[in-house]
């Protein structure tokens, strides 16, 4: 059959290229191998499936876990609420999203400013990410929605919701701001001799050539601290805002399981799994842009 | 009564980079359509003078004019300068993010506020020129060397400078793929521009430049017309040097 495809079919155009005996034979020799890998790779699947699903069902405890974290009428009763939950997350991701990468691209624009008069800002800047990137986030939440609203001073926002996108935002930004600065140092030096020979100015400069492949560049390990930032959203539950863990946490409380927990879990990755995908897309895209040449 | 103003004047240029002193007191005049070739072992100092002339690096003594104007002068405006002058980098230094098109336009639109259309209108004009008008939509990646060097060489000429500066641009290029880019900068000097390249092409030196300057170790060290610097050096140092390049060729 493999013969038969790889011949001109009858009345078409012949074949420009007639492969000899030894090719056929190469190819042929390739085709089982490859039917080889992926009998090997489906048999040790299995195998690797069946002694995971095994150890766990015959562990000891299995009969209780499986009560208490993956109970089927819990997580029929759970899910809608859990999901309406999900659905703050996703507003709050988006907004904390755009916020985190002008935030970002403004700070790592600032470190890399050099005119003396920008000091105090570059300074600033440099502070910004060392302390927030060393904070961790679940302390920065409660600084930020408890002690923030304490202030009482009037036009301080009390939502949880907007003070937990506040702390979001500070701690992402500063990682962000991050993998700016490591995309615009990136780019090469001799593109921005180029872009100064050709009479453009430092600002010029930078906006025209240097950010636009820096992003570009960046754009993978964007998309990796965003999947981060997607369950990192959950956190703001500790505010007090009903979003999916908060909402687990009453159904789990009302029905005695952990089950919504899981409910809850599983939701967010899928809300992940979208993304990561893209971020491989984007990776390879990149990869053969640079291999071939571009098409934008 | 006195000459006209030359081009490109260096008076005594000193660069250092550390403690090594690559350039040590250069002299060096360049008269309206001139060509001058700059030869001279790596590390003599070429590539740091063409540097120098564009402000990209800062020089530590000694005077650089341009069209009698001192350009060193640290209250000089570097952008209002490097407009006047025109550079070609050895590694071509296209902006890949942009098609060929775009990066013959971004100085004249951004720099000089030419109208989009006006400035397409004459970078396809220059594309055509130099043999690329097809590639104008493609991206720099997918010419080759010597395709995306004449890209370069349209993209320098696109504000019409007063000085060309030319950095080793056949350097990386495949050796069969030199002639094209030579034969684009032999047209530049029919059309009367002002041109100052480094460069190893001792024959194309030979055939097109008004004048070879020798640099060794920093200094000038002999200038002349290309027959005498080239072919009856004066300098033992000179056929010392020219000895090993035609050994290699």
């Amino acid at each position: 059959m493999s013969a038969a495809s790889s011949a001109a079919p009858p009345g078409g155009p012949r074949l420009a290229h007639e492969p000899s005996a030894l090719q056929l034979e190469r190819e042929g020799y390739r085709r089982s191998r490859s039917r080889r890998s992926t009998a090997v790779a489906l048999a040790s699947t299995v195998v690797f499936a069946v002694v995971v699903w095994f150890g766990i069902t015959h562990s000891p405890g299995w009969p209780r876990v499986k009560q208490s974290f993956l109970s089927w009428p819990v997580a029929k009763e759970s899910f809608v609420p859990v999901l309406e939950g999900l659905w703050l997350n996703i507003r709050v991701l988006v907004v904390s999203e755009l916020c985190i990468l002008a935030v970002g691209l403004l700070v790592a624009f600032a470190r890399t400013l050099r005119a003396p008069v920008f000091f105090p800002l570059r300074l600033l800047a440099t502070a910004y990410t060392d302390f927030f990137r060393g904070m961790p986030l679940i302390i920065l939440l409660y600084i930020v929605g408890f002690g923030l609203p304490g202030l009482r001073l009037s036009g301080v926002p009390t939502s949880p919701v907007v003070l937990g996108t506040i702390a979001l935002v500070l701690c992402y930004g500063a990682y962000v701001a991050e993998v700016f600065r490591a995309g615009i140092e990136g780019v090469h030096p001799s593109q921005r001799a180029a872009a100064r020979s050709l009479g453009l100015s430092y600002a010029q400069s930078m906006r025209v050539v240097v950010l636009p492949q820096a992003v570009r560049r960046v754009l993978p390990p964007l998309l990796n601290d965003f999947v981060a930032l997607q369950k990192d959203v959950g956190l703001i539950s500790v505010l007090g805002a009903v979003d999916a863990v908060r909402a687990a946490q009453i159904e789990s409380a009302q029905a005695a399981s952990f089950t919504p927990y899981v409910v809850a879990g599983l939701l967010f990755v899928c809300l992940a799994v979208p993304t990561a995908r893209l971020a491989d897309r984007v990776a390879r895209r990149r990869e053969s842009r640079e291999r071939a040449g571009a098409v934008l | 009564m006195s000459a006209p103003t030359p081009v490109l004047e260096c008076t005594d240029v000193v660069k250092r980079f550390g403690d090594v002193e690559v350039l040590r007191g250069i002299d060096l005049e360049v008269g309206e359509h001139e060509v001058v070739a700059l030869i001279g072992a790596s590390g003599s100092g070429k590539s740091t003078l063409l540097r120098c002339v564009n402000l990209l690096e800062v020089v530590d003594d000694g005077v650089i004019r341009l069209d009698g104007q001192d350009i060193t002068d640290p209250r000089v405006d570097e952008d209002a300068v490097r407009r006047r002058i025109g550079v070609v980098f050895q590694a071509y230094n296209l902006f890949p993010h942009l098609s060929v098109l775009d990066n013959v336009t971004l100085a004249p639109r951004r720099v000089h506020r030419v109208p989009r259309a006006e400035a397409e209108a004459r970078a396809r004009e220059l594309l055509d020129r130099v043999g690329l008008g097809a590639k104008a939509d493609e991206y720099p990646d997918r010419l080759s060397g010597g395709q995306q060097q004449r890209v370069a060489i349209a993209r320098s000429l696109a504000y019409d400078p007063r000085l060309l500066l030319l950095d080793e641009i056949t350097s990386a290029l495949d050796p069969e793929l030199v002639g094209e880019v030579l034969h684009l900068v032999r047209e530049l000097v029919e059309q009367g521009r002002t041109i100052v390249m480094a460069t190893h092409e001792m024959a194309f030196a030979r055939a097109v430049a008004h004048r070879v300057v020798f640099l060794d170790g920093g200094r000038v060290l002999e200038s002349g017309p290309p027959e005498q610097v080239l072919v009856d050096p004066v300098e033992a140092r000179t056929r010392q040097f020219l000895a090993r390049i035609l050994d290699q060729g």
